[in-house]
C-alpha cells in the first residue's frame, strides 16, 4: 500500500494535495484490482496446463482444436460456463445455494492480500500474515458445507462432510509445520519471513536444520494438498464415488466459481509454501534478483509457485485416491506426530543456533540439489528409454 | 457360508431403519457402477450396513428374441450381451450349435478363433483393469490401457470391419479370413504390449502402495463362498481356485498352447480380495499374450483353408439339446440350446452368464464396507450389465 502511495504521488503530482481518503481508496483499490485480475485469470492458465500435462502423461494430445495448440480452449470453456443456465434443482435452499460458492471463492482469494511479490510489492504487510493466511484459507470449508447442505443431495452432503473432516484434520499438521518457520523468523509477517531467507539458496528455510526443515516442508505441502482437495486427497469430490461431491448440483457460473476456487487455492498453497520455505521472491543467487532496474521478485515467486503447482498436477495424474479412514490415518497418525516433534525439536534448536546449524550452509542445499538432480536424470532417462524403445518397436 | 445369506440383509422397509441411517441410491446413472446398475445402500455415515443391487435396466429379451430368429441370426444378439467382449460370446454360441449339429471346423479356423478370442480377452481385461484403476482414483493407467485396446480394435476392424459388435464367429466358420499381414501386425502389437504397457501397468497401478492399501483387504471372498455362489473366471481364480475351462475342458484346440492359469495368492492380504481378482486379470493379459504368440506362429504353419468351408447352407439341427460352456473373459459363459428339429429357429436358448453369478455374491461381500469400497468391489467383480440383464 505504501508502495502504491509512493507510485501514485510520484506519477500524478497533483494527488499529493488530495484528501487522505482518496489516497487510501486508490492505494487499496489498485492492488485489489491487479490481484483480483491476476487471481481470476490465473486458473485459465492452470486449467490449460493441467489438461496438457495430463495429456502428455496419458499419451494423448489434450486440447488442440481451439486456437494454436488449443491455447484458447479454456477461455472458450470459461465463456461457455458463464453463459450456461444455472440450474436450481427442486428442493435446494436457494439462499445458501447461492452464497456457498461466493464464500468459497472469497476464502480462496483473501490470502492474496498478504502474499509478498517483492520487498515492497505487497498489498498489505499484516503483522499476523501467517495466521491470517491459515485462518482465511479454511473459510472455504464453511462454503463447502453450505453447498453440500443446500444442494439437498445425498452425494453432496457426503462430500461436504468429508471435506469438513478432511480440512479440519489437515489444518493442524499444516499449522504446526508453519510454526517451525515462524519460530525461525521470529515473526508472523510474511515480509519478515522472506527477509530472513535473503542471500541466496543456502539461506532458504527449506535447507536449514537439514533434514528437519525439508520434512516440515513435505508435511506442509502434503497437508496443503489435502486442504485444496487434490489427489490423492480428493475424496470430497471423488468422481467415481460421489459423482462430483459437494458441487454435484451446481452448474453454469456457480460451478465455474467452485472450479476457480479450487485452482486459486492450489496457487495459494503453492505460493505460501514458496514464501515460507523456498525463499519467496528471492532468487536462488542474489545476482539473479534483478535485471538492471527491473526487479525479478515476482518472477521468482511465480516460478516457484508454478513448479509446486506442477508437482501437484503430477501427483494427481499418477496416484490413486485414499479412502476416508486412510486419509484420517495419514493426518492423525503420521503427519500430526511428525509435525509436533518438529515444533519441539526446531523450537529447541532455534534457541541454540538461531540461523540453522553452522554447517547447514554446506550440507542442506547440495544434498537436496543432488537428490533433485537424480530425479531429473531419472526422468530424462525414462523418457529417452521409452522413446528408444518405441523406435525399436516401430522399426 | 450359506447361512450368511439371510433374507433380511437385502430386503428391508424404509420404516425399519434407524434414524441415523440413510438410504443412498447409487445408480443407475453413476460414474462407477459400470453400466446401468442401481445399488440401494443402507449407510450409517460412511459405513454401508447393507447393499441391495437392482438389475434389469438393460433387459432386451435376448432369450426370447433368440426363439424368433434362425440360428445364425442369434449371433449378432449374443454380441450385444457382453459388449466389452463380443468375440467370446459369439464363439460360445457358434461352438454350441456346431456341437449340436456335429460340425468339426478345420484347424486353421480353430486357430483364427483362438487368436480373436485371446485378443478380445486382452481388450476386455484392459477395460476391466483400467476402469478399476479409475474407480480407485488413478486415471492415467486407464488411458494407457485404452490406447492398447484401441490397437486391438484396429486389428478387428481390419479383419471384419466392425470395432465393437463383430458377428465374426459363424456356425461352421468365421465371417472373414484374417487379412494378409495379420501375423506381423499382431506381433507388433504384442511386442509393444509386453514391453511397455504391461510392465508400466504393473508398476504404475498394481504396485502402487495406495492402490494396494485400498484393495488388498476388502471384498474378501473365501473359497466356499465363491464356489457356493458359482463365481467363475477371474473372480473364482482370484480366490485361489484353479478352474479354467481352457485347461479343464479344452475347446478350439486350447490344449495345444502352453499357458498358465493365474491364481490369486493373497500377496498383500487375505486371498480372494479385490486386489487378487484384479491382479488375476492383469496377469491373464500376459498369459493371453503368450497364447497369441504361439497361435500366430501356428497360424503361419497351418495349411490355409476356406473359412466358410464348413458353414452349412441351412442351419437346421436335428431335435436335441446341448449345453456348451466356454471361458469368456469374465468367466464361464454357458449356452443351453434346445432344438425341436422342425424349424430353423432355436426352440429355446438360455445363457448362463458369469456376470450374473458374480453379481449375486455382491450383497454379501458389500456388507460392512465403506462407500468407497463398494466402488472398489463392483470394479473388482468386473460386471457388464448387458450380460447380466441380457
Amino acid at each position: 500500500m505504501e508502495f502504491t502511495y509512493g507510485l501514485l504521488t510520484g506519477l500524478i503530482p497533483g494527488l499529493a494535495g488530495a484528501p487522505s481518503w482518496v489516497l487510501v481508496a486508490l492505494g487499496g483499490l489498485i492492488p485489489a484490482f491487479i490481484t483480483f485480475n491476476f487471481v481470476g485469470l490465473g486458473p485459465i492458465i492452470y486449467v490449460y496446463a493441467e489438461r496438457k500435462i495430463s495429456a502428455f502423461m496419458q499419451d494423448r494430445l489434450g486440447p488442440m482444436r481451439v486456437g494454436p495448440y488449443g491455447l484458447l480452449q479454456t477461455i472458450a470453456d470459461a465463456i461457455k460456463l458463464l453463459f450456461k443456465e444455472a440450474i436450481f434443482p427442486a428442493g435446494v435452499d436457494k439462499l445458501l445455494f447461492l452464497v456457498a460458492p461466493i464464500i468459497v471463492v472469497t476464502g480462496s482469494f483473501l490470502p492474496f492480500v498478504v502474499i509478498p511479490w517483492g520487498a515492497r510489492l505487497q498489498a498489505v504487510d499484516l503483522n499476523v500474515g501467517v495466521f491470517y493466511v491459515s485462518a482465511v484459507s479454511s473459510l472455504a470449508t464453511v462454503g463447502l458445507i453450505m453447498a453440500g447442505w443446500a444442494s439437498d443431495n445425498k452425494y453432496a452432503l457426503f462430500g461436504a462432510m468429508r471435506s469438513a473432516a478432511q480440512i479440519v484434520s489437515y489444518e493442524i499438521p499444516s499449522v504446526m509445520a508453519l510454526l517451525t518457520v515462524v519460530m525461525m523468523a521470529g515473526s508472523l509477517s510474511l515480509q519478515d519471513i522472506v527477509r530472513g531467507q535473503a542471500g541466496g539458496l543456502q539461506n532458504w528455510y527449506l535447507f536449514r536444520y537439514f533434514p528437519l526443515m525439508p520434512i516440515a516442508f513435505l508435511t506442509f505441502f502434503t497437508a496443503g494438498l489435502a486442504e485444496c482437495n487434490r489427489t490423492p486427497f480428493d475424496i470430497p469430490e471423488a468422481e467415481s464415488e460421489l459423482v462430483a461431491g459437494f458441487h454435484t448440483e451446481y452448474s453454469g457460473f456457480f460451478f465455474a466459481m467452485f472450479f476457480l476456487a479450487e485452482y486459486t487455492e492450489m496457487f495459494v498453497i503453492s505460493s505460501v509454501a514458496s514464501v515460507l520455505f523456498l525463499g519467496g521472491f528471492h532468487a536462488p543467487h542474489p545476482s539473479l534478483q534483478a535485471i538492471g532496474a527491473l526487479g525479478l521478485g515476482w518472477f521468482w515467486l511465480l516460478l516457484k509457485a508454478w513448479f509446486l503447482i506442477f508437482v501437484m498436477m503430477w501427483l494427481r495424474w499418477t496416484l490413486p485416491r485414499l479412502r476416508v479412514d486412510q486419509l484420517m490415518h495419514v493426518a492423525w497418525k503420521v503427519l500430526l506426530p511428525i509435525s509436533f516433534v518438529l515444533v519441539v525439536v526446531v523450537g529447541g534448536l532455534v534457541l541454540k543456533w538461531p540461523a540453522g546449524f553452522p554447517w547447514d550452509r554446506w550440507v542442506g542445499w547440495p544434498i537436496t540439489l543432488v537428490l533433485m538432480g537424480f530425479l531429473i536424470v531419472g526422468m530424462i532417462r525414462a523418457i529417452s528409454w521409452s522413446r528408444r524403445r518405441t523406435e525399436e518397436l516401430l522399426a | 457360508m450359506a447361512s450368511e445369506h439371510r433374507a433380511a440383509d437385502y430386503a428391508w422397509d424404509v420404516g425399519e431403519i434407524d434414524t441415523d441411517e440413510m438410504i443412498l441410491n447409487m445408480g443407475p446413472q453413476h460414474p462407477a457402477t459400470h453400466g446401468v446398475l442401481r445399488i440401494e445402500l443402507r449407510t450409517d455415515g460412511e459405513v454401508v450396513k447393507a447393499a441391495r443391487p437392482h438389475i434389469g435396466y438393460l433387459h432386451r429379451c435376448f432369450e426370447k428374441h433368440a426363439e424368433n430368429v434362425d440360428y445364425p441370426g442369434v449371433i449378432p444378439y449374443t454380441d450385444r450381451m457382453d459388449y466389452v467382449a463380443s468375440m467370446g460370446n459369439s464363439l460360445g454360441y457358434a461352438l454350441a450349435v456346431e456341437k449340436l449339429m456335429g460340425i468339426e471346423v478345420s484347424p486353421y479356423v480353430q486357430i483364427i478363433r483362438v487368436i480373436v478370442a485371446e485378443l478380445q480377452r486382452i481388450a476386455s481385461h484392459c477395460v476391466a483393469v483400467g476402469t478399476y484403476g479409475m474407480d480407485i482414483g488413478a486415471f492415467t493407467p486407464f488411458l494407457h490401457l485404452l490406447r492398447d485396446r484401441e490397437k486391438i480394435l484396429d486389428l478387428f476392424e481390419w479383419t471384419c470391419g466392425a470395432r465393437l459388435l463383430y458377428n465374426y464367429n459363424w456356425v461352421g466358420g468365421v465371417s472373414h479370413d484374417l487379412p494378409e499381414g495379420f501375423p506381423r501386425a499382431c506381433r507388433d502389437f504384442l511386442r509393444e504390449f509386453d514391453a511397455i504397457t504391461f510392465p508400466e501397468l504393473m508398476e504404475l497401478l498394481i504396485g502402487n502402495k495406495i492402490f494396494v492399501k485400498r484393495t488388498a483387504n476388502i471384498g474378501v471372498c473365501p473359497v466356499p463362498l465363491a464356489v457356493s455362489f458359482d463365481l467363475t473366471g477371474p473372480n473364482l481364480r482370484g480366490s485361489g481356485v484353479p478352474r479354467d475351462l481352457r485347461k479343464d475342458a479344452p475347446y478350439c484346440g486350447y490344449q495345444n498352447y502352453d499357458f498358465a492359469v493365474c491364481l490369486g495368492k493373497g500377496d498383500y492380504g487375505p486371498t480372494g480380495s479385490c486386489f487378487d481378482r484384479n491382479l488375476v486379470r492383469a496377469r491373464e493379459m500376459a498369459e493371453s499374450s503368450k497364447i497369441l504368440h504361439q497361435a500366430v506362429e501356428a497360424l503361419e504353419k497351418t495349411e490355409k483353408t476356406d473359412v466358410h468351408e464348413k458353414v452349412p447352407k441351412r442351419v437346421k439341427p436335428a431335435a436335441g439339446e446341448i449345453y456348451f460352456r466356454t471361458e469368456a473373459p469374465r468367466g464361464q459363459l454357458g449356452y443351453y440350446i434346445v432344438a425341436d428339429g422342425t424349424g430353423v429357429n432355436p426352440y429355446r436358448v438360455k445363457v448362463k452368464s458369469p456376470c450374473f453369478t458374480a453379481m449375486s455374491v455382491f450383497h454379501i461381500l458389500a456388507r460392512g464396507m465403506m462407500i468407497a469400497d463398494i466402488i472398489a468391489l463392483i470394479g473388482s467383480l468386473d460386471i457388464v450389465l448387458g450380460e447380466i440383464d441380457r
